[in-house]
């Protein structure tokens, strides 16, 4: 066993020193309190001192409190007897299962070397439309949901991970609170995804330093878990909370703040978790879905700022509804093709009209007099946001293609939609005794597609 | 000198360490820290007493104080020779192919490969013969690389003037067999192969002398060639927010731009984007060449999770790949995306060196380091009398898309041409989202500069009226007003917009934009007299989804004519009734 120090020199912030030899960068130590035993990870040697992070947080810890260097950086058990389990920040059950000890791996590991990786083309299904239409999200995408405090972002991280048709979710949660956790693992016991699902917990009330291990844990597992084969879904919530530790950590080490006080690594900080997202050859794939909170909804803040140049898109999140202007899937153009052949068009054109609704909207609140095209306008909006961007909705891509085109009719004439005529002719809905056959045409398609 | 120094760590910091030596070292200089069997390459960026502080181009997890460091006394270097071309390197020139097939997934730490396979052998056929006086940067013959014939020259680091002592025939020859043994002033004996390295932080200048870049060098995007042109051995920054476009106007000037070489510098960005160019290029055709756009390619590729100091040294890398190129006649062009993790890499060094911070806490040598970068491009006269240019391009990704920071405005500072991306304009979905107002460019293009600048003016007056517009409403706008505005919003949306997504309109050769600009020009220019507003709105919008068509048909096509009638005609209908009235 390792030697036993029980001098800590400094307790500042969360971050503590003892004089120690033979100690290696990141290694993991156990700090013992009088009340507790919690991790601590090596962030800085110099010389003979070196600088902890107490995962538990500093305080009660003594001066005389022991540490034992445990002589290997941060592990987490791998196995399939991590199914159904959960974790807290530091990788201990929260649960009330047997900790897991047997084969270690190790965790914020090297990258992935692009020659290795492979063009995503595999959508992912959500059955919302303002995903599957209008930003599809496709295997091996990293992609946050902008949002603020209030909003249901967590609602639609579950529901998304629920009809996902993945192998595997892996749920971190960073700062969570108490309720919403309770909230994902009821939500997935329901949806009997809890089986195929891990989590690692880290609640409000727990030390702010745990929640910095969660994304490196819970991305571990899944990288293993992709090598073998499978398609693992990634939430992390909140990530906003993961960059304030960050934060917190580096101005207790006296680390010159870049902007607002963030670290000036947080953009390779927060790219190290996003980059792991991967579709492998021959292997299985990494998604991240995140949530960042803005910080006053400004997306400006240095958090969503450097997140948006490292994801591929994002979905804001505001007024209970994914926003059709500055929310992006930059992967899109990778599947949409391959879905229905009127899925570009209706994407484009839908939100080409819903622009012009908008600006009438604008029109009319100003008092300004509403020509026909205008009344035309206002109630295409209404229906759009009624059955197109209203999350309730739950129905499959092929379903809500056809509503768009539903909405259309009942709204213009096909001139005024400035469609393509060869889809017009195709997908316009005819008089009213034609529905029927449509939706027989629907289904066979649908049945062909799925073979 | 011949004695290996060795040191040992004493302090460690994220990817900086500091370690204590015995001994010389030179400042950059590369050393190795010992672990095991793993060598992680460091390099020297601060001297203080017997302390040498060092960034690690690898992560640092499990490094100890005690650790040996082994010293090289060579800078930073990159390998130069034949087999460089249509590789994939990392930030420090590691091939990652041949990484990945020893490797499988994951980078390894700790490995250095070859940048070239030294096995393969090149057929050389020499230039000088023996008595003949050479000095560096001299060719003393050439194999042929890809395309290209690839000369083989007297290394960068032979300052001296030589005579050729004997050269080999003709024949098969690997990059490390002697090619040539040269007699310096002295009378020693110096041996030549066809790979030599040098360091990635000096400029190459084997060059006789600088000149001022006067060619324009085509990337068949309307809005740069025609508005915003950029010579061959210019520079251009394109700063713009998330989303904006910057990555496919890149991807775009990579594939169509008209130059011998072109080097990707992927730094710090996402590697889906240069998986994308990974796996298509070598499928793609390069229009110029019939072979794949792979053949005139070379990717350094130093993504944003790959080690942070490497990302530091890609540009440099990429930088000392092109300047070699250079060296041998060709026009090159790096494009960096973006440049601003690279400065963001130096703000990470310098925040462990507990430096005094600038502005967002960027080191002090920030602009210095920006503009020591930007002036390695430049069209230069060679010793053999023939001109190479090395143009460099990078992007910017300034916070919060504000222009106001460091990066964007040490940037504008040196650059020759300043593309920049407005939220506005992606928002509104006019690709390329180029600021026709905001940017700017010193170079000359290839349409006559005053047709150009009334052009702009439209665009200038366009804008005016349409601020006015959101004022007092179209109502209150007067009809020649409105004209102008119709018209520059026309200029935009055929000439400035371009699809980039579709075969024909994403590569406009320089000889249809100087076709079709005269052609809009004269539109521009001409007066028209219209009865109402409506009336101008439908003529335009007419004209617009004509000339729109025009745009999508290839030039050699019978229909190119046909459409260009079309328009015609259609401006006829106003012109007579110009005349009647």
């Amino acid at each position: 066993m390792k030697e036993v120090y029980n001098r800590i020199l400094s307790v500042v912030g969360n971050v503590i020193t003892v004089r120690a030899e033979g100690v290696s960068y990141e290694e993991l130590a156990e700090v013992t309190t009088s009340r507790t035993k919690t991790l601590a990870q090596v962030i800085k040697i110099d010389n003979d001192i070196v600088s902890l992070q107490v995962f538990a947080g500093s305080k009660g810890v003594s001066t005389h409190d022991e540490v034992r260097f445990l002589g290997h950086p941060m592990q987490v058990a791998y196995s399939e007897n991590l199914l159904g389990r959960i974790f807290d920040g530091s990788g201990q059950p929260r649960d009330k299962g047997p900790a897991l000890t047997e084969n270690m791996v190790e965790i914020a590991g090297p990258s992935v070397n692009p020659a290795k990786r492979i063009i995503p083309n595999r959508m992912i299904r959500t059955n919302i439309p303002m995903i599957d239409v209008f930003n599809s999200l496709v295997v091996s995408q990293k992609l946050p949901i902008f949002s603020v405090s209030g909003e249901p972002y967590n609602e639609l991280l579950a529901r998304i991970a629920l009809q996902a048709e993945v192998d595997m979710i892996i749920l971190g949660g960073i700062g969570l609170k108490f309720d919403e956790y309770m909230y994902f693992r009821d939500e997935l016991e329901k949806g009997g995804a809890l089986n195929r699902s891990v989590f690692f917990v880290h609640t409000a009330s727990d030390p702010v330093v745990e929640g910095l291990m969660v994304p490196d844990l819970s991305l571990a597992i899944a990288e293993h878990f992709a090598l073998d084969g499978k398609d693992v879904l990634v939430l992390l919530t909140d990530m906003t909370n993961f960059a304030d530790a960050l934060k917190e950590i580096a101005i207790t080490m006296e680390q010159v703040p870049s902007n607002r006080g963030y670290p000036g690594d947080l953009y390779s900080q927060l790219a190290a978790r996003y980059e792991k997202a991967v579709d492998f050859e021959d292997a299985g794939s990494i998604t991240i879905l995140a949530v960042t909170t803005m910080p006053g909804d400004d997306v400006t803040h240095p958090i969503p700022d450097n997140t948006g140049y490292i994801t591929e898109g994002q979905f804001y999140l505001r007024n209970g509804r994914i926003e059709p202007f500055g929310s992006l899937s930059r992967l899109k153009q990778q599947v949409n093709n391959k879905t229905r052949k009127d899925h570009r068009a209706i994407m484009d054109g839908m939100i080409q009209l819903y622009a012009q609704y908008l600006e009438t909207e604008e029109k009319r609140a100003m008092g300004f007099r509403m020509s026909d095209w205008d009344k035309k306008l206002l109630k295409y909006g209404k229906l759009f946001e009624a059955r197109m961007m209203n999350l309730k909705v739950n129905i499959s891509l092929e379903e809500a293609l056809d509503n768009g085109w539903a909405i259309l009719a009942e709204c213009f004439m096909p001139e005024e939609t400035a469609f393509r005529t060869d889809l017009v002719k195709e997908f316009w809905p005819k008089a009213e005794e034609k529905e029927d056959d449509q939706k027989e045409e629907d289904a066979k398609k649908e049945e062909s597609e799925e073979t | 000198m011949s004695e290996k120094i060795l040191g040992e760590i004493t302090s460690i910091n994220g990817n900086m360490i500091s370690v204590r030596f015995k001994g010389n070292i030179v400042q950059n200089e590369v050393g190795y820290v010992i672990l095991g069997d793993e060598r992680l390459k460091s390099e020297v960026i601060k001297i203080k007493d017997d302390l040498a502080f060092m960034q690690v181009y690898e992560l640092t997890k499990g490094i100890k104080i005690g650790d040996p460091v082994e010293f090289t006394h060579e800078m930073l270097s990159v390998q130069l020779g034949p087999g460089v071309l249509s590789r994939v390197y990392d930030g420090l020139q590691n091939p990652l192919n041949a990484l990945a097939e020893k490797y499988g997934f994951f980078l390894p730490r700790g490995v250095v490969l070859d940048a070239v396979d030294l096995e393969k052998r090149w057929t050389f056929s020499p230039s000088v013969k023996k008595g003949d006086v050479v000095y560096r940067g001299m060719s003393l013959g050439s194999v042929p690389e890809g395309i290209f014939d690839h000369k083989i020259m007297v290394p960068f680091n032979f300052y001296d003037e030589y005579t050729v002592e004997s050269i080999v025939q003709n024949g098969d020859y690997k990059v490390t067999d002697e090619v040539a043994v040269l007699t310096d002033s002295r009378g020693e004996k110096h041996s030549v192969i066809m790979l030599f390295e040098w360091p990635v932080k000096v400029p190459i200048d084997a060059y006789t002398q600088k000149l001022i870049p006067r060619e324009p060098m085509s990337t068949r995007v309307r809005i740069v060639d025609t508005f915003f042109p950029v010579n061959k051995g210019g520079t251009y920054c394109i700063p713009g927010p998330f989303g904006a476009g910057k990555t496919v106007l890149q991807q775009l000037t990579s594939r169509y731009a008209d130059v011998d070489i072109v080097i990707i510098a992927a730094c710090g960005e996402r590697a889906g984007e240069v998986v994308e160019t990974l796996r298509e290029f070598p499928k793609l055709e390069d229009p110029r060449t019939g072979k794949t756009l792979m053949e005139r390619t070379v990717i350094i590729c130093n993504t944003s999770s790959m080690p942070v100091a490497a990302r530091e040294a890609s540009v440099y890398t990429a930088a000392t790949i092109g300047e070699y190129y250079r060296q041998m006649g060709l026009d090159v062009l790096i494009l960096a995306d973006s440049t601003s993790r690279w400065a963001q890499a130096m703000r990470e060094v310098s925040g462990r060196l507990e430096e005094i911070p600038g502005e967002e806490a960027f080191p002090a040598y920030l602009e210095s380091r920006i503009a020591e970068f930007y002036e390695r491009a430049g069209y230069v006269e060679l010793p053999d009398g023939t001109f190479g240019s090395l143009t460099i391009g990078g992007t910017v990704s300034p916070a919060g898309g504000n222009f106001e920071e460091p990066v964007t405005q040490a940037t504008l500072k040196v650059v020759g041409a300043f593309h920049g991306l407005s939220r506005a304009r992606s928002d509104a979905r006019r690709y390329p989202a180029i600021d026709p107002l905001d940017s700017w460019s010193k170079y000359k293009g290839i349409i006559p500069a005053e047709k150009v600048e009334e052009a702009h003016d439209v665009l200038r007056r366009g804008n005016e009226v349409h601020q006015m517009m959101m004022v007092v409403g179209e109502e209150g706008t007067s009809l020649d007003d409105f004209v102008v505005y119709l018209k520059s919003e026309f200029l935009d949306s055929v000439y400035l917009q371009q699809d980039g997504f579709d075969p024909v309109d994403a590569s406009c050769s320089s000889e249809r934009q100087l076709y079709v600009f005269e052609k809009i020009h004269n539109i521009l220019m001409d007066t028209y007299t219209f009865s109402s507003k409506e009336e101008a709105r439908k003529f335009f919008n007419v004209l617009r989804q004509l000339v729109i068509d025009w745009n999508y048909i290839p030039m050699e096509k019978d229909e190119f004519k046909t459409q260009e009638k079309e328009i015609e005609n259609h401006l006829k209908k106003v012109r007579t009734k110009k005349s009647a009235a």
